[in-house]
């Protein structure tokens, strides 16, 4: 296996493990499964990130066969928690259909819903994801909604039922970072059920900066798969998850605009 | 749309018409789409079939409309 030395099972213990609608997960990072050059390098990326909840697409199965689209050819379903998304759905009835065949497919009854409302920016369309959020949950889905960083939004969604919020950093695939720390953390002092933040992380410091704005995880795709090296940047992305959830526990110093020695100011020479 | 011969069923698959010998079930069909039941889910005119036993005794009929899918890779 290619960078067989970044993957390691070596992690800080966290004292609080991530747990979402009582289930307990092994990592805080989940990532997607698109985009890569090939399965064998999304499988090495996924191992090397450490991510136990992977998410994947509903499609029509291609029945030309000219390409082998099937990812449970090549994806483990015992070892990894699959999360369906509702990608491409631009109204609340065709998320609600995609969340149902996701769910017939036998795995488990979780969705990663998503209503889009723009082609272009791909920013949600929150009327019809809070319209399918409590249809769903009524259906006996647990819902994880891919929302924007509104905090009212949020809160509406957390009533509707939702079992996780996924707020964004950025765009999808923008990779442009967290735009809005403030917008991020008060949605996160708000809500009760976690917050996983999703779509917007570029490189390793961006998933260290979410982390540390004490989300409970993050979820992520573009950043891993556009990497020049994705491998590289999934074991990234996991130390750095790691790094900003326990820097985020550990209690930040306050920032100062006035320098403060680290060093002794007595006992100088000549003093 | 293709037309019906006798002997066949003409139906729509993933939004292509198709057309199969009657009495051909689910099953027989995914079979000659060398798909493994297990890793496709089916829905038929509109109704998701999520009793995977019984794909052996649901017999096609001449316009349904089926749409198997199943998971790829996605963010």
């Amino acid at each position: 296996m290619a960078h067989a030395d970044l993957i390691s099972t070596a992690t800080l213990t966290d004292p609080q493990p991530l747990v979402i609608a009582g289930h307990e997960f092994r990592s805080r990072l989940m990532v997607g499964t698109g985009k890569y050059a090939s399965n064998a390098q999304m499988i090495d990326a996924i191992e090397a990130s450490g991510a136990e909840v992977v998410t994947v697409a509903v499609r029509r199965v291609d029945l030309d066969r000219s390409k082998d689209e099937a990812i449970l050819h090549h994806l483990d379903p015992d070892h990894f928690f699959l999360l369906a998304n509702t990608a491409g759905c631009f109204n609340a009835s065709d998320a609600i259909r995609y969340a149902r065949l996701a769910r017939a497919a036998g795995f488990n009854e979780w969705v990663k819903l998503e209503v889009i409302g723009d082609q272009q920016t791909l920013l949600p369309d929150t009327i019809g994801l809070l319209q399918a959020t409590k249809t769903l949950v009524d259906e006996g889905f647990k819902v994880l909604a891919y929302t924007n960083d509104d905090l009212v939004t949020a809160l509406k969604l957390e009533d509707a039922g939702a079992v996780a919020v996924m707020p964004l950093a950025s765009p999808i695939g923008s990779g442009l970072g967290m735009l809005n720390p403030y917008a991020i953390r008060t949605i996160k002092q708000r809500l009760s059920v976690p917050v996983i933040v999703d779509a917007g992380v570029g490189t390793a410091s961006d998933a260290c900066i979410v982390m540390e704005q004490g989300v409970d995880g993050i979820l992520m795709n573009t950043g891993i798969a556009a990497a020049q090296d994705p491998i590289r940047m999934a074991a990234a992305m996991r130390v750095a998850v790691e790094a900003g959830r326990h820097a985020y526990l550990a209690g930040r110093m306050p920032r100062r605009e006035v320098a403060v020695p680290s060093s002794p100011t007595t006992g100088m020479l000549g003093s | 749309m293709t037309e019906a011969v006798a002997g066949e069923v003409v139906l729509s698959v993933n939004g292509t018409y198709r057309s199969v010998p009657s009495g051909w079930t689910l099953a027989k069909l995914l079979a000659s789409l060398e798909l493994d039941a297990r890793t496709v889910v089916v829905e038929r005119n509109g109704t998701i079939l999520r009793d995977r036993s019984s794909f052996a005794s649901l017999d096609l009929a001449a316009d349904d409309s089926l749409e198997i899918v199943h998971f790829v890779g996605g963010g």
